[in-house]
């Protein structure tokens, strides 16, 4: 147990509670006292100042959003696709329909991989050598930058194919969410009582059955919160999509054709020169975001009424 | 039935799952060998000077990493310094001074920071925060901190400064969630024991809390390090992209995931494109050491910790 520095207890002897009794003199120890109560409560108003700093910007930027972005929606961008420059109007109807492919073949491709690693972890790997450095792995490839990702399939994918396409995109976003769905299953599995296990092995069931109709079933409340999530963490990247799915202004069906995506979208308006594409910008963002906060809000919800707390 | 044919069946099971699972070794295997792969001509004709040379032009195909190694280093680090404080302050508010009504909310808004999407910050940041920059703020600094050096040269609103001010936005849910998931894993006991000696509240958290959470509070902000490092849409819409050293916190500049973005599809000659994918090689090596550092730290305080409540 000594390993673990939480069980350690702290060296006295240097400590400041330790230290103030050595003057013992009244007028001292007063003096001590109106010290370490004084900083106390500078150190206490610290804490609650860098609380409403940190909130003040995220207020200002929902403000913001909500403010620009509410006042240039109209049906018109839910239904035209981009205007040419100098045009007023138009909309990001292909961006937005563009996203829900890319996320779309995206979740096909990462959620059952995701899935199935999170069982072996959970199931298989359990106290292996393998199962700890699978774990991680997965956490060291959920921090790698995600226009890493971009350049990795562009240079698979696209240089192969000569072009860009939906496709690329979807592999990207997919590899993004492999990881995190890999870590959220595997933690919401190991909730699942031993009991119920061996209930089943008891009657005769082999392990894969038991895997997927007692243990998967369980935890599947814990195990669709981490696909939301994952899905949500996505649903707003940029970076990986620049290269891969390129973006376009017409509508496009074909998953070898380059696609429009929201984020995409949103990049190219906000650092073009036009008003009309600003507009459009804020726009495009209060609807990604309400579409984020949607899914992470129905999350936050459902998981702390289900079976497993503390899911998110 | 059979027992043979469920035993058949278990062995396939068992290895579907285990071939998924090594797919996640595959998948940065793969990033790693063809990052090399495609970065070879520029490797191979640059060397290791790549990454200590300023040169940076297309035309004569002239390739030297450094302003963006500067770039990258100068906005993280002044990001960290930023929102290091500022995280603590928050886990120490969340876990030991917020009253029970107020906690999930602030941690309910922290989290929804943390899923903006990075080019929705970006986007605020041009709009919001480039005009401060250069109406306000600025001229504040330059008025009052002139002295330091560090606010010379002419001020755009986009820069440096402005760039870290927007990573700091960025990175600060992510360290203060983690130091407050640290802070929760320390055992009460050490709290009661503190107090009982008659500690003052900051006492506690300094010498029970904070002392005993350290190389977990330490490996939240590597983690935090390497998001900044490899953030890219929103520090590339303010950070001026302009590859030169910096010379004062008001200069434009550029970092390594940002030259990517804004060059990768106008890249033309191979030498051009393997430059950058020479860059994104070592913004994935970087990231994935930083990140290796991150977790082990943070494995060793959390490891045995009673499961994370809300």
């Amino acid at each position: 147990m000594s390993t673990n520095p939480l069980h350690t207890p702290p060296p006295l002897q240097d400590s400041a509670i330790a230290r103030t009794p050595r003057d013992r003199s009244p007028r001292r120890t007063r003096l001590n006292h109106i010290r370490r109560h004084l900083w106390n409560r500078i150190v206490m108003g610290l804490a609650v100042l860098s609380t409403i700093i940190v909130i003040a910007p995220l207020v200002a930027i929902l403000f913001y959003l909500i403010y620009k972005g509410a006042s240039s929606l109209n049906l018109a961008f839910f239904t035209h696709i981009p205007a040419p420059v100098g045009e007023p109007g138009g909309g990001m109807a292909n961006a937005i329909l563009g996203s829900g492919i890319i996320l779309g073949l995206a979740s096909l491709m990462g959620i059952p991989v995701g899935i199935a690693a999170g069982v072996y972890l959970a199931e298989f790997g359990r106290g292996k050598l393998l199962g700890s450095a699978i774990r991680f792995t997965a956490d060291v490839l959920n921090g790698v930058p995600s226009i890493v990702m971009g350049i990795s399939i562009y240079s698979l994918i696209v240089m192969q194919q000569k072009h860009f396409s939906a496709f690329a995109g979807g592999v990207a976003l997919a590899i993004m969410m492999v990881p995190t769905i890999t870590r959220t299953t595997e933690e919401m599995l190991a909730t699942v009582p031993h009991a119920i296990r061996e209930a089943a092995y008891g009657l005769g069931v082999p392990k894969w059955r038991t895997v997927l109709s007692v243990t998967l079933k369980t935890a599947s409340p814990g195990i669709i919160t981490g696909c939301m999530l994952a899905f949500a963490r996505v649903a707003g990247e940029t970076a990986p999509l620049l290269f891969t799915a390129f973006g376009n202004q017409f509508w496009s069906f074909n998953m070898n054709e380059p696609i429009a995506a929201l984020p995409l979208q949103i990049y190219i308006y906000a650092i073009s020169p036009y008003d009309e594409w600003h507009r459009l910008a804020w726009a495009g963002s209060l609807v990604l975001i309400v579409m984020i906060m949607a899914a992470v809000t129905l999350v936050r919800i459902y998981a702390n009424r289900g079976v497993l707390k503390g899911a998110s | 039935m059979s027992r043979s044919s469920g035993k058949v069946a278990d062995t396939t099971f068992s290895a579907i799952m285990l071939v998924c699972a090594l797919s996640i070794f595959a998948i940065v295997l793969f990033i790693l060998s063809i990052l090399i792969a495609r970065s070879k001509l520029s490797l191979h004709q640059f060397g290791w000077k790549f990454f200590t040379r300023s040169a940076w032009d297309p035309v004569a195909g002239d390739f030297g990493a450094f302003p963006f190694i500067f770039g990258t280093l100068a906005t993280s680090l002044l990001a960290l310094l930023m929102a290091v404080p500022l995280a603590l302050g928050v886990a120490v508010f969340l876990t030991e001074l917020c009253p029970q009504k107020l906690r999930s909310p602030i941690s309910f808004i922290t989290e929804l920071l943390a899923a903006i999407p990075s080019v929705v910050y970006g986007l605020w940041a041009v709009f919001v925060l480039v005009p401060v920059m250069r109406d306000q703020l600025g001229p504040f600094l330059e008025k009052y901190f002139g002295w330091t050096h560090l606010f010379g040269g002419y001020n755009f609103g986009v820069g440096l400064l402005t760039a870290s001010i927007i990573l700091a936005i960025m990175i600060l849910p992510i360290i203060s969630s983690i130091t407050r998931d640290i802070m929760l894993a320390v055992p009460i006991s050490q709290r009661e024991g503190v107090l009982a000696l008659g500690a003052t509240r900051w006492e506690m958290i300094r010498t029970g809390v904070l002392r005993n959470a350290r190389i977990g509070i330490v490996g939240a902000i590597i983690l935090g390090l390497g998001r900044a490092l490899g953030e890219t849409m929103a520090v590339t819409m303010v950070i001026g992209n302009h590859a030169e050293i910096p010379t004062s916190l008001f200069s434009p500049g550029y970092t390594l995931a940002s030259v990517i973005a804004n060059e990768f599809s106008e890249a033309t000659g191979d030498v051009y494109l393997s430059a950058l994918i020479e860059i994104g090689l070592a913004l994935f090596l970087v990231t994935i050491v930083v990140n290796a550092i991150a977790r082990a730290l943070v494995w060793a305080v959390t490891r045995g910790a009673p499961a994370r409540a809300h």
